[in-house]
């Protein structure tokens, strides 16, 4: 019997209609043409005109700033968060919790903007590189939370009972056993807030500030005042860090599995 | 008393609605094998768990060597667990594994060193020492998880189902070894188990459990052959079960039982019972004879008659299921020649049986519900 050949052709025009616009940015990245978007040779002059421009530098090193101390952060707290979550899921306040951390999962980010930019007025917050980086944690937290709280659903909990069996404190347990174990989840749910943090826009367009644009906010504005093709550069320089970053990540939630 | 090494006080724990542990007093002496023996939630575990610190009880004290440990945290205690799990440390090598405690105490690096290649060698893994967990067979992971325990030295050594994620050849293995290393070492151990035959071939004393209370303690031939309820009779081995009331005492050692539908039966009367007194009676299959002849008639033989009704063959063993008088009695026979000087008894055939007075135990208290725990051939159609 022959097999049809429906799959296949469905196959080829999902990737076609998800990855061609991508493949057609990264080509027109090294084509040196400055409006049309005719094919004009193999060129890295994008390339070097953007590293040449300064704004991009800044606001890539604000981009980088916020992004490192996000995850950071966000690192410290959604592991927290998952561990009192699974030691104590059933209290109700737990429920609660759960509730307030999946939310920035759900809801849509320009609610988010808007509420975190009205409250920073209300509480008179200057909008800023610290805005900015508050208002990437609120929802890094929780993808860090997610990844790690998954990571201990699957997770003897007796060999924290056998550490403290042999010998360690709490904090003891903690450092040598907990941790370690729940690594693979830490690091895979660092790396998603690290390429969240670095790639979000709605939420960083509310509550940005003079001088604290990031990568996003300058790629959109250089759209905005015509197109030049650096952007197709920038884009896929970011396509390739977010997707080495993503890939990693993945490996890691799926290692000892 | 005074000479109990871990000792339990009246101690009482709650669960939400169970009541996993009763008002429990037990003593163990230093240097002996003693085993909790239950079903699962009888409690067992949860007196472990008191021991090694994980819980608090909600009444009552644990002592250790004379101490009131009932507070202290688990890091505190000079006891340490076998988990059923082994909970073995993933992210570490088994030299990491068995060192774990000595680094924990800050003890000079050579010195752990050398000890932890004494643990890898009594328990034979000197090559394996940079493995991972993951790397090893189950039977490895569980001699990790001893000697992981045993390098600290501990006063007493808890060991919670060790055994029961092996198959049966392996358990039998690992049965030896524990007892080799209890001898050799000679510190007290805690064993938990729901398995009646590992308790019963390791320990020194058993304490058997039922719904968070001890129903008796004593050594594994106590255990089994003076059985106090029908509960332990019923766990521990298989047994067959008549209720009656005393009719007669003949003398000051035998008393003489109706039960209904039977002849009198005589036993042994070590309850010093008068007659009209209720009694219920334990019998192992073991006791009880069987045979195509009647037998000789004597002063202390109980003789029935019966008809086979159930015959399994179990190679050293063959068990029947016998009626006799409307009562169904399990009768287990060893084989000496079975094919040469053996006339095989067949289904439906008449036979005999017959037992000692002295082999009828008497039970302080019979359940209805512990017939349950025996295990009966299914009934066939119209029985």
């Amino acid at each position: 019997m022959r097999r049809s050949r429906f799959p296949v052709v469905v196959t080829a025009l999902v990737m076609a209609f998800f990855y061609l616009p991508i493949f057609i940015l990264v080509a027109n990245s090294f084509n040196p043409a400055r409006f049309s978007s005719r094919w004009q040779g193999f060129s890295l002059v994008w390339y070097r005109r953007l590293f040449e421009s300064p704004e991009i530098w800044a606001a890539l090193k604000n981009t980088l700033l916020i992004a490192v101390s996000v995850t950071a952060v966000s690192v410290v707290l959604g592991t927290a968060a998952a561990y009192a979550l699974h030691r104590y899921g059933q209290s109700r306040l737990q429920r609660v919790h759960y509730t307030l951390i999946y939310q920035p999962l759900v809801v849509p980010e320009i609610l988010m903007g808007i509420s975190l930019l009205m409250a920073f007025v209300a509480a008179g917050v200057p909008l800023g590189l610290f805005t900015v980086f508050l208002a990437h944690v609120t929802f890094c937290v929780s993808f860090v939370a997610m990844t790690v709280l998954g990571r201990l659903q699957d997770f003897d909990f007796s060999i924290v009972e056998a550490a403290r069996d042999l010998g360690a404190s709490p904090w003891q347990s903690a450092r040598k056993v907990l941790i370690p174990a729940l690594m693979p989840g830490i690091v895979a749910g660092a790396l998603l807030a690290f390429t969240l943090s670095i790639d979000d826009f709605v939420i960083t367009f509310f509550v940005a500030g003079p001088g604290s644009t990031t990568l996003p906010l300058r790629i959109y504005s250089m759209i905005k005042y015509g197109a030049p093709p650096m952007i197709n550069a920038l884009s896929t320089l970011l396509l390739a860090v977010t997707f080495t970053a993503v890939v990693a990540s993945q490996r890691l939630a799926r290692a000892k599995r | 008393m005074s000479t109990d090494f871990l000792e339990f006080r009246g101690v009482s724990k709650r669960f939400g609605a169970v009541q996993a542990v009763d008002g429990v007093s037990l003593g163990i002496k230093k240097g002996e094998f003693y085993s909790l023996l239950g079903p699962s939630g009888c409690g067992k575990t949860t007196m472990l768990r008191l021991a090694a610190g994980f819980e608090t009880p909600d009444a009552g004290r644990v002592f250790l060597d004379g101490r009131d440990i009932t507070e202290l945290p688990p890091d505190k205690r000079k006891v340490n667990t076998i988990f059923q799990s082994y909970a073995l440390f993933p992210h570490m090598t088994v030299r990491a594994n068995i060192g774990f405690g000595p680094a924990i105490a800050k003890r000079p690096k050579k010195e752990i060193r050398d000890e932890v290649d004494r643990m890898l060698e009594l328990i034979r893994m000197t090559g394996e020492a940079a493995k991972k967990p993951d790397q090893l067979s189950g039977g490895q992971r569980q001699r990790v998880a001893v000697a992981r325990a045993l390098i600290n030295k501990p006063d007493v050594l808890l060991l919670d189902e060790p055994l029961a994620a092996l198959d049966l050849k392996l358990r039998q293995k690992m049965l030896i070894e524990l007892d080799l290393i209890h001898d050799q070492i000679g510190i007290t151990f805690l064993y938990v188990t729901h398995d009646q035959a590992e308790a019963m071939s390791l320990s020194d004393r058993i304490a058997v459990m039922d719904g968070g209370r001890i129903e008796q303690v004593g050594t594994p031939a106590e255990i089994y052959e003076a059985p106090r309820t029908s509960f332990v009779a019923a766990f521990i081995g298989d047994t067959n079960f008549l209720e009656g009331r005393v009719e007669a005492c003949p003398d000051r050692e035998y008393c003489r039982l109706a039960i209904a539908g039977m002849p009198p039966v005589l036993c042994f009367n070590d309850k010093s019972l008068q007659p009209g007194q209720p009694i219920s009676l334990s019998i192992r299959p073991e006791k009880v004879h069987i045979s195509h002849e009647r037998p000789e008639e004597k002063p202390q033989r109980n003789i029935l008659p019966a008809v086979v009704e159930d015959v399994i063959y179990l190679g050293s063993t063959t068990k029947f299921w016998v009626r006799a008088d409307g009562y169904r009695i399990q009768v287990l026979r060893q084989h000496a020649r079975y094919f040469l000087d053996e006339k095989p008894l067949r289904w439906k055939e008449d036979c005999w049986i017959w037992w000692h007075a002295d082999d009828g135990f008497m039970l302080d208290r019979f359940r209805r519900s512990d017939e349950g725990l025996l295990a009966v051939p299914p009934q066939r159609v119209g029985d």
